[in-house]
């Protein structure tokens, strides 16, 4: 029999090179990683903090043989311990899991809401060259908030495309939320695809944006994760695996698991929760 | 499929000798459902107890050389609310065996009560999970303890009542006799094997509970001789668990004893796939060597 082939993710030990201020509450964390900088855009990696917990987070910097990077925003226990993180320090990696974005040519749209902007950005590093025009549109509750702008900006720079960032408050940009600017746009343009991440709210209404305009869309889900190989089961929404059939869906998935997206998750004991 | 491969276990039909193991997927209907979609003969829920459990926080799986370690620590929902998830599994029109554990022999009974209730076709009473205190290994590993638990259960739900075995005992025999004589209708053997694993860079054990059971093709060799030794000593079907991972492994398994076989952690590395592989290749098996039914390869290697 052959050698157990999920071998080649394993866990592995990476030392961080770099810690990037990006927000006062988010930090992107830059380690070297061979399989890393191998992984599609919208592929995530088990992140283990020793002692404390390990968390699912998605590749914000994806580089053939230079540096990969987390970006983290600090909302619990393993993201607050993860901050106090400095070049140098270790952390335990494993992946990349799951099915990243397939990419598009012609004209495509990309909107991201708060972390969720970080698949995203590797994945408009990726489409430069290869689709025809790219709108990115991204959000956040005020202006310090905004992540990326300037990768973004300057990465999109050298193509045709239009960058329009909203915030809830006015402070940057368009005022309200990201997905009033996507849906206007929507009702004059066609789009060849619609990339999504961020907070469900927010995926699940560009869905159904997309689908009242009759466009394609892939959106990134998140789920509670425990084994990140598809079988423990915690991450599922309907028949999916988030882990593994996912995080990234099409339309014709989410259409499948309508009665869960945007409504429910499920906590630790499986129980459906709000999201 | 070809009915070649049908094949019954204490009175449930399965289409195939494949199962969902416990503990894998098994969380709710629809991804019961999607299993059964993946050509499983019957599904093993994921263990339930009475109360709500959130289990351990992670690591709770680490790959090693061969297998998997995991210790979730029995999350799970509680089986008031579980109840509606296996209506919703039920509708796959296949066998639902719902995993049962429990902190006393009552407690068993009671969850084992309300699945029954709910539609479950089987059993699968958990005395064997390796890592979490005061029930699992720590029943399984007394014969006595077993057997009250098997009768306690069998006097509160009429259905089926399969027995599943830790192979962390110096005779897996007794306590497979101990099941079948206070009623066990089948025997599931083995369980995860007790094992740990430890970061050399961080110093630290990788599990978040330190301790916890390992699966896949590293414990093939054990469950294959527990069932052996198992299907000798008792008069009741034997289901193998334990690294099964490609049709050769469950052919394995059948000849030393295993009336159908349960698969986990293959689908880790084979995805839901392997049910249709495993069962295609038994089939291609059997029609090359003139058999007329997957019955007459149990137990075919005890003639030797």
């Amino acid at each position: 029999m052959l050698a157990y082939p999920t071998a080649i993710n394993r866990l592995r030990i990476v030392k961080i090179q770099e810690v990037k201020r990006e927000s006062p509450t988010v930090r992107t964390f830059t380690f070297h990683d061979k399989l890393c900088g191998k992984a599609k855009p919208g592929q995530f990696v088990m992140v283990w903090i020793p002692g404390v917990d390990e968390v699912p987070m998605s590749l914000s910097t994806i580089r053939s043989n230079r540096l990969s990077s987390i970006t983290v925003a600090n909302v619990g226990e393993a993201t607050k311990t993860l901050h106090q993180r400095k070049p140098g320090d270790a952390l335990g990696i494993r992946g990349p899991y799951g099915n990243g974005f397939t990419l598009t040519s012609g004209k495509v749209m990309i909107v991201g809401g708060g972390t969720g902007l970080a698949p995203l950005v590797p994945l408009a590093e990726k489409l430069v060259g290869f689709s025809t025009k790219i709108s990115f549109l991204l959000g956040a509750k005020t202006k310090n908030e905004l992540l990326f702008l300037d990768r973004i900006e300057t990465t999109l720079s050298k193509t045709e495309a239009r960058v329009i960032a909203a915030t809830e408050d006015g402070s940057y940009g368009w005022q309200g939320v990201v997905t009033d600017p996507a849906e206007q746009i929507l009702a004059k343009e066609r789009f060849d695809m619609i990339y999504a991440c961020g907070p469900e709210q927010m995926t699940h209404k560009m869905f159904l944006t997309a689908e009242r305009y009759n466009m394609p869309l892939q959106a990134s889900l998140e789920r509670l994760m425990h084994c990140a190989m598809g079988l423990c089961g915690s991450c599922v929404i309907g028949k999916f695996r988030v882990c593994r059939d996912g995080p990234v869906f099409s339309t014709e998935q989410l259409r499948e698991v309508k009665s869960e997206f945007g409504r429910f998750k499920r906590g630790f004991d499986g129980r459906k929760t709000g999201l | 499929m070809s009915n070649r491969l049908a094949t019954e276990i204490a009175g449930l039909r399965l289409a195939n000798p494949t199962m969902l193991a416990a503990g894998i997927l098994g969380l709710t209907g629809s991804s019961l459902r999607r299993v059964v979609e993946a050509g499983a003969g019957a599904v093993v829920t994921k263990s339930v107890g009475l109360k709500p459990r959130e289990g351990y926080p992670n690591p709770t799986v680490v790959q090693v050389e061969c297998g998997l370690l995991n210790a979730m620590g029995l999350p799970n929902p509680g089986i008031h609310y579980f109840s509606e998830e296996i209506r919703e599994a039920k509708e796959g029109g296949i066998p639902i065996i719902v995993s049962v554990y429990g902190f006393s022999p009552e407690e068993f009974a009671e969850v084992a009560g309300i699945a029954a209730e709910a539609g479950a076709d089987a059993l699968e009473l958990n005395v064997s999970c390796p890592h979490v205190e005061k029930t699992g290994t720590e029943i399984g590993q007394n014969p006595q303890l077993v057997a009250e638990v098997v009768e306690t259960v069998k006097k509160r739900a009429d259905k089926p009542v399969f027995v599943k075995l830790t192979p962390h005992v110096t005779d897996i025999t007794e306590v497979a006799k101990a099941a079948v004589e206070a009623g066990a209708d089948a025997i599931t053997a083995i369980n995860t094997v007790r094992a740990m694993a430890i970061n050399i860079e961080t110093t630290w054990p990788i599990l978040a509970n330190k301790i916890g059971g390992l699966s896949g093709p590293a414990i093939k060799p054990i469950a294959l001789r527990c069932v052996y030794e198992i299907f000798q000593e008792v008069d009741v079907p034997v289901i193998g668990c334990g690294g099964i991972t490609t049709w050769r492994d469950a052919v394995e398994f059948m000849l030393a004893g295993a009336s159908a076989v349960q698969i986990g952690t293959a689908i880790a590395l084979k995805g839901l796939g392997v049910f249709q592989s495993i069962t295609r290749g038994i089939d291609a098996y059997l029609r090359r060597r003139d058999f007329r039914s997957v019955t007459e390869i149990v137990g075919l290697s005890h003639r030797h």
